[in-house]
């Protein structure tokens, strides 16, 4: 699904008022919803805008620019798991060894899926929900942020 | 010289940091909490990295993300700002360690100037005057802490070894409040600064207070950039700053400046640093060295003409300093007003969006801030939005201008303590020029009874 055709989706959501759109064109599914202001696109590290505030509210959570898959299609639904540091992302723990988690693989709260290196120490990360990939969010050796989302678990 | 720093910081030296790298076509890597994301640095910069939420502790103090941020980055340098981590010699010894270069002193040297009690001492071996007090942190025995207060003379002062900035301080006027003066003092040094040493200078009455600009190079070179003003304070927190200072003579400001260039050298003293004294009857006392870039650096630049920041990250990549003490002149003067979001005269913080933002400008106006219109000013940091620098050929018209600067500016949705400094900037005392660092508390105390 490319950028125009999304945006389009997008503004359609904004115009029309409706709360949920959801599409599935084959393989992909995409699903837009008003409630929350961030939107999964794949964004270089340069101009974001400012996002709207609650009006009362003095703390105003940031919007999230979350990149897309590997591949560069939209992110499926599920819960989010963030990095809770800065440091580089490693899908094994030592080169040439068996990944911790595949996309479709079952995990519970508390297994490792990753290792976060930060410092020259290697992190386990472990999942804080049990459930099954849907996505790996990150390639193998990227830079990472906090914050900066990682899996998403069904 | 270096190909990319990274910028531990926030808030307006954020990007005064990133101008000078930007000028000087290195690239920069802003770290940032959560809270920060929308900094106009952060979107200007080459590259930015979200290090942690919210709270300070996780995000700008925490080292090991700071230091990983420069890891995946490729940064070369680190330039910590001021406040925060800037004079911490344990994080400027692991960025080293790291393998970057930390855009300061050498770690012995912050450790060496951030206990006071060693930096005093160090100060008299190079030969600059202090003020007098015990020769050392204070004893535990009740009778021998008497024996020294006396030698000193009431009122004196009880202050933190590990403290400074105006923190951790208390002042004694008679004997009988001494011995709980030293035990409240003590324990709040423990508690905020993790080291319970406190020892005794005597409490000067109506000094101003009066700090020297230094500049020195790897290579044992060191210069000093004239003085600075810093009496308006309230609760040991600067508001407005100024350069010159008022009635130094040019005799009086080469024997001092080349005092604390002395010890510069003597201490193997590397970047910029600043000597604060306090002044009085026409005697200079040394209170503490900073051993980083300062907030009003600013004033000292516009009367010199040297960037600063821009010399500090030359001196890091080891170049040697080109300018020698007689490049440096004097010409003008210059006032720096601190802006803050807090209520002007209750002083309580006022966090929120701004909804109206409009910066003064003209002849000799330079606005240092990181504030846009739309933005959004977070309750979770030093309530400091910005600074408004104004440079006059004299000190009357930097201060018209200054006048004139703050009636422009239109800052809405949030309180500022604009209001103070107009009021500041028509008080007759402090037109006249010379007030103590007690004016204003005293000034804002008659406010306070005036309105209540």
């Amino acid at each position: 699904m490319d950028l125009r055709k999304l945006k389009k989706l997008i503004d359609l959501v904004e115009e029309s008022g409706i709360a949920e759109l959801e599409i599935t064109e084959g393989e992909e599914k995409v699903r837009i919803s008003r409630s929350t202001p961030s939107m999964q696109i794949s964004a270089p590290p340069a101009v974001t805008y400012p996002p709207q505030p609650a009006p009362a509210a003095i703390a105003s959570p940031p919007a999230t620019v979350t990149p897309a898959t590997a591949a560069g299609e939209i992110l499926p639904q599920g819960h989010m798991v963030k990095s809770p540091m800065v440091g580089t992302f490693y899908r094994s723990s030592a080169p040439g060894s068996n990944v911790f988690v595949e996309v479709g693989q079952t995990v519970k709260e508390g297994d490792t899926l990753c290792i976060i290196e930060a410092m020259k120490l290697l992190n386990e990360i472990e999942s804080d929900k049990s459930g099954v990939i849907k996505a790996v969010l990150v390639e193998n050796g990227q830079p990472v942020e906090y914050g900066e989302p990682l899996f998403v678990i069904e | 010289m270096f190909e990319k720093i990274l910028i531990a910081n926030r808030g307006e030296i954020a990007l005064r940091i990133q101008r000078a790298c930007r000028e000087m076509g290195i690239k920069t890597v802003a770290v940032h909490s959560q809270a920060d994301a929308e900094a106009k640095y952060v979107k200007l910069a080459d590259e930015s990295v979200c290090i942690g939420p919210a709270p300070s502790a996780q995000s700008y103090l925490n080292i090991p993300a700071i230091i990983s941020a420069a890891e995946v980055t490729d940064a070369e340098a680190i330039h910590p700002g001021y406040g925060f981590l800037s004079e911490n010699a344990d994080f400027a010894e692991r960025v080293e360690k790291s393998g970057f270069v930390f855009i300061g002193p050498r770690p012995e040297t912050i450790r060496l100037m951030g206990d006071k009690v060693s930096a005093k001492n160090a100060m008299k071996k190079a030969g600059v005057p202090c003020v007098p007090g015990s020769e050392g942190g204070l004893p535990e025995s009740v009778d021998e802490i008497k024996a020294i207060a006396r030698a000193i003379g009431y009122p004196i002062i009880i202050k933190a070894a590990a403290g400074g900035g105006g923190r951790g301080m208390r002042v004694v006027h008679t004997e009988a409040a001494l011995s709980n003066a030293v035990i409240i003092t003590r324990n709040e040094a423990q508690a905020a600064f993790g080291n319970p040493t406190v020892y005794a200078e005597k409490y000067l009455e109506n000094p101003r207070h009066i700090e020297f600009q230094v500049l020195a190079d790897e290579h044992r070179n060191a210069i000093y950039l004239g003085e600075r003003d810093c009496s308006t304070q309230r609760r040991h927190q600067k508001i407005i700053e100024e350069a010159p200072a008022l009635g130094i003579s040019p005799r009086l400001r080469d024997r001092m400046g080349t005092r604390c260039v002395d010890a510069c050298k003597r201490i193997g003293y590397r970047g910029v640093g600043t000597f604060e004294f306090l002044f009085e009857k026409n005697e200079f006392y040394f209170i503490e060295m900073n051993t980083r870039l300062q907030v009003e650096h600013t004033i000292t630049e516009a009367i010199t003409g040297i960037d600063l920041v821009q010399a500090q990250i030359r001196v890091a990549a080891g170049e040697k300093l080109t300018l020698r003490q007689r490049d440096i002149v004097l010409k003008g003067h210059a006032i720096e007003c601190r802006i803050a979001a807090e209520d002007p005269y209750k002083f309580t913080p006022s966090a929120g969006r701004i909804t109206q933002y409009h910066a003064p400008g003209g002849p000799g106006i330079r606005v240092d801030s990181h504030v846009y219109h739309n933005y959004f000013v977070p309750p979770y940091y030093d309530s400091m939005i910005g600074k408004i620098i104004a440079y006059g050929d004299n000190r009357d018209q930097a201060i018209a201008r200054m006048r004139i600067a703050l009636s422009e500016m239109v800052i809405e949705g949030i309180k500022t303590n604009t209001p103070l400094h107009l009021d500041l900037l028509s008080d007759a005392a402090f037109l006249n020029g010379g007030t103590s660092i007690h004016y204003l508390e005293q000034k804002l105390a008659n406010h306070n009874s005036n309105s209540g």
